[in-house]
């Protein structure tokens, strides 16, 4: 039986570097695939991700990517050119990581056959503690959308309704309780480094 | 000019100046500058974390109890690790004790973690300052079986042919000009040892030990429910038992604990037959490379972990010890208490934060976190693009932590000198055993190799504590117990209006402790100081310079724009870099960016 593996990566603490992971989270509570589909958070974990992708025949990967396009621009890439888009630009370890363990996937001979990355350019990264902003946040339901016409076209199909797995984040760090319980800016600072906090203009 | 720091260094910030950034992100960025003088030694060394944060600023107001889950994501690496020191910390806040079994599942994930990233971080993150994969293309399989033979005779994997299909499947990936993993190296650098023959053998338990970690990642699915970000649980562990039960969700039964026994096995395999071996061949080429030392033989630091009873944290009881050195003197280990305002402290005369009163230190649990970025008169560059920085004023995200005032080193070679020198065991016999064997003095432990060999000693040493515990893991289960978690005092209503409490743990990279207070059933103040932290920190008030800094220091560069031996050294202390990054590759995906001026 052919399998299918759905990963979200990215780091969740950090705005719209969670993009990927909160991607996965609402496919899960919208869209029910059988058990040929795995739907995991990725984080920003490297080889511990390796063992998925040896079990996947196709993979739709969810992140955040700097494309250079405006902010809150989506767009997809396919096959080879996924780990060159993924290292395009430096814009988070996490990427470096993942396109290495593609890369060793290859070396191992274990890659998936068919890569799908869905990625949406970030409007804020460097905000420490900060959820998705609202642009990104609003481009879930279109990335969903192309995952699941994606993998329909390759024979699996989702229904209406909610997979059960127990692969996703922890429901202290969902997407709403993250974001509703965070800290207000009286009570911890959110202010750093100009290289990353520019001031305003 | 030259400066002598109360520790003994002696920094000249005169010669050429080199910057490697950014050397690792995951905890932060790190970026290192050094100078080096005309021969290409390194006479001034200055590490910084370009990154701010601080978990108070996320968690306060949140629940302890969720704590852990947060904090999973603070590293790209120990997951677990950060998660353990959490509930431990909540647990000792509010006097929750958890059950044996939890004790054991607790030791059995945390001494996997260990190992897998030791494994991991030797052969797919250290290994190619050492190896040369492109050299192994070179190698002649029949010699390469015969060096394999003599290395490691119970290694079965071992034949010519073996090594020639390696050889030809390594050929292949190089040749196919794709984004490899061995294109950001600087394979002709003369800094690099090893004949073809031993490239191509260490090489190929590359490729084993990828087979291999797949494996070992199993044990916190099957106790933490998932991976690779497990669960966890203040008062013991989520995972019920149920050895009757057959594959019911999440729930320990024998299918489950035989998978478990049987990874634990492979692994001891591993460490003895390949790692241990490995690390004693490669280590013998560079045996005249004993730089980087740093702090090593003057200050280590370890927390100690891995207790053998529940809830039983003094220092007789923990399988991995606990204790301080300073001052280079071996003879003294000092014991440590994270809740003596004395003890721990950090400093942040040269952070970019303010406690207000110049040269104060403050204990985490009144840590305050109030950024203040500002660049030295002596920086070069602006204040958004830094070329030089100023290691005179304020120059790190990082704070630094000391222990009564002294830089410490932490992590597997700090916890094999301490271990060695309170006369543990198993730790003695594993160091006296390898220098004896290697023809070495006990001074030669005091070196980036020492760190490297450090830690496949420990992994060994893990991997029977890692036996043992679940040996007794299953003993108690025979015998009728079956408690994994204790749920007294779950509900917030039977919490102290206010509590202050501490979690220890030896992460792979070092001591690691988290420092929280809970007021009112919720996180007031959360202060996480880490390995890195440690390692990275910067100077102090008094000038005393860190651990990474120390150990670049006086090294020989061979060609200082190809910084070889520094990533050596830092890549020793494994800082939290999330895969095989290598320096810069071509086509611009800049990952560690080298300036030379």
């Amino acid at each position: 039986m052919a399998r299918a593996l759905i990963l979200g990566i990215g780091n969740v603490l950090w705005a719209d570097e969670g993009f990927g992971v909160r991607c996965v989270e609402h496919l899960a509570e919208q869209m029910a695939f059988g058990p040929e589909v795995t739907l995991l958070d990725g984080g920003t974990q490297g080889l511990y991700l390796l063992p998925f992708l040896e079990e996947a025949d196709v993979m739709v990967v969810f992140d955040a990517v700097d494309y250079g396009l405006e902010p809150g621009t989506m767009k997809t890439v396919e096959g080879d050119e996924v780990p060159s888009f993924l290292g395009a630009k430096k814009m988070s370890l996490h990427q470096t990581g993942f396109q290495d363990v593609i890369s060793t996937a290859e070396l191992m001979g274990y890659k998936p056959a068919e890569l799908l990355l869905i990625g949406v350019q970030p409007v804020e990264l460097e905000d420490y503690g900060g959820g998705l902003r609202p642009i990104v946040a609003a481009q879930i339901p279109a990335a969903l959308q192309i995952a699941r016409d994606w993998l329909a076209a390759r024979g699996f199909h989702a229904t209406d309704g909610r997979t059960e797995t127990n692969d996703l984040a922890d429901a202290a760090i969902r997407q709403d309780a993250y974001e509703a319980g965070r800290p207000s800016e009286d009570a911890a600072c959110r202010t750093g480094d100009d290289r990353f906090f520019p001031e305003e203009a | 000019m030259v400066v002598q720091t109360p520790n003994g260094f002696n920094l000249d910030n005169s010669g050429q100046r080199i910057v490697v950034d950014p050397v690792t992100r995951i905890e932060g960025h790190m970026r290192c500058e050094v100078n080096v003088d005309e021969e290409g030694y390194i006479r001034n060394a200055v590490s910084t974390g370009t990154m701010w944060r601080g978990l108070e600023v996320i968690l306060k107001g949140r629940d302890p109890r969720d704590a852990w889950a947060f904090t999973e994501r603070i590293c790209g690496v120990c997951t677990g690790t950060h998660a353990l020191t959490s509930v431990r910390a909540v647990e000792d806040a509010l006097g929750i004790t958890i059950p044996d079994n939890a004790n054991s599942i607790r030791n059995i994930m945390q001494l996997n973690l260990e190992i897998h990233d030791h494994i991991v971080h030797f052969y797919h993150l250290h290994a190619l300052d050492w190896v040369n994969p492109i050299n192994a293309l070179r190698a002649d399989p029949k010699a390469t079986s015969e060096l394999q033979q003599a290395v490691s005779p119970s290694h079965p994997m071992s034949s010519p042919g073996y090594f020639r299909d390696v050889q030809n499947r390594l050929k292949k990936f190089v040749e196919s000009g794709q984004l490899g993993l061995f294109k950001n190296g600087y394979w002709d650098n003369p800094a690099y040892l090893l004949p073809p023959e031993a490239d191509l053998m260490a090489t190929t338990h590359y490729l084993e030990a990828l087979d291999l970690q797949k494996e070992i990642v199993k044990v916190h699915t099957i106790f933490g429910g998932k991976n690779p970000h497990p669960n966890w649980l203040v008062g013991g562990v989520p995972c019920p038992i149920n050895v009757d039960g057959v594959g019911g969700v999440g729930a320990i039964n024998m299918e489950r604990l035989n998978m478990v026994s049987s990874i634990i096995d492979r692994c001891h395999e591993f460490n003895t037959n390949v790692y241990l071996p490995d690390v004693k061949a490669i280590g013998g080429f560079y045996k005249n490379w004993l730089y980087g030392g740093g702090l090593s033989s003057k200050a280590c630091l370890a927390y100690g972990d891995i207790p053998e009873h529940a809830n039983d944290f003094s220092p007789e009881q923990l399988h991995l010890p606990r204790g301080a050195i300073i001052n280079g003197d071996l003879s003294t280990v000092h014991d440590v208490d994270p809740r003596d305002p004395e003890q721990v402290q950090e400093f942040v005369d040269h952070s970019w934060y303010t406690y207000g009163t110049p040269g104060k230190g403050l204990h985490p649990w009144d840590g305050v976190t109030e950024p203040n970025y500002e660049l030295g008169p002596n920086a070069k560059g602006t204040r958004t693009n830094i070329e030089e920085l100023d290691e005179a004023a304020k120059y790190s995200w990082i704070k630094a932590p000391r222990w009564r005032g002294n830089a410490m080193e932490v992590g597997p070679l700090a916890r094999y000198i301490v271990g060695y020198a309170k006369g543990h065991e198993e730790i003695k016999d594993q160091v006296d055993r390898l220098l004896r064997d290697m023809n070495l003095p006990l001074e030669a432990v005091f070196s980036t190799l020492g760190r490297t060999a450090a830690r496949a000693l420990e992994s060994e040493y893990c991997g029977r504590l890692q036996r043992h515990f679940f040996d007794k893991l299953v003993t108690n289960i025979k015998n009728g117990d079956s408690a994994t978690a204790n749920v007294e005092k779950w509900d917030p209503s039977t919490w102290p209006k206010e509590a202050k409490g501490v979690g220890m743990t030896e992460a792979p990279r070092g001591a690691l402790g988290h420092w929280i207070r809970i007021k009112d059933g919720r996180i007031e103040n959360y202060q996480c100081v880490v390995p890195t932290t440690w390692n990275g920190s910067p100077r102090d008030t008094a000038g005393n310079i860190g651990a990474f800094e120390a150990s670049l220091m006086n090294t020989k560069m061979e060609r200082p724009e190809e910084p070889v031996e520094i990533l050596r050294t830092l890549h020793s202390f494994d800082p939290c870099l999330a895969c095989s990054t290598h320096v810069m590759s071509p086509d611009g995906d800049e990952l560690t960016q080298v300036k030379v001026r």
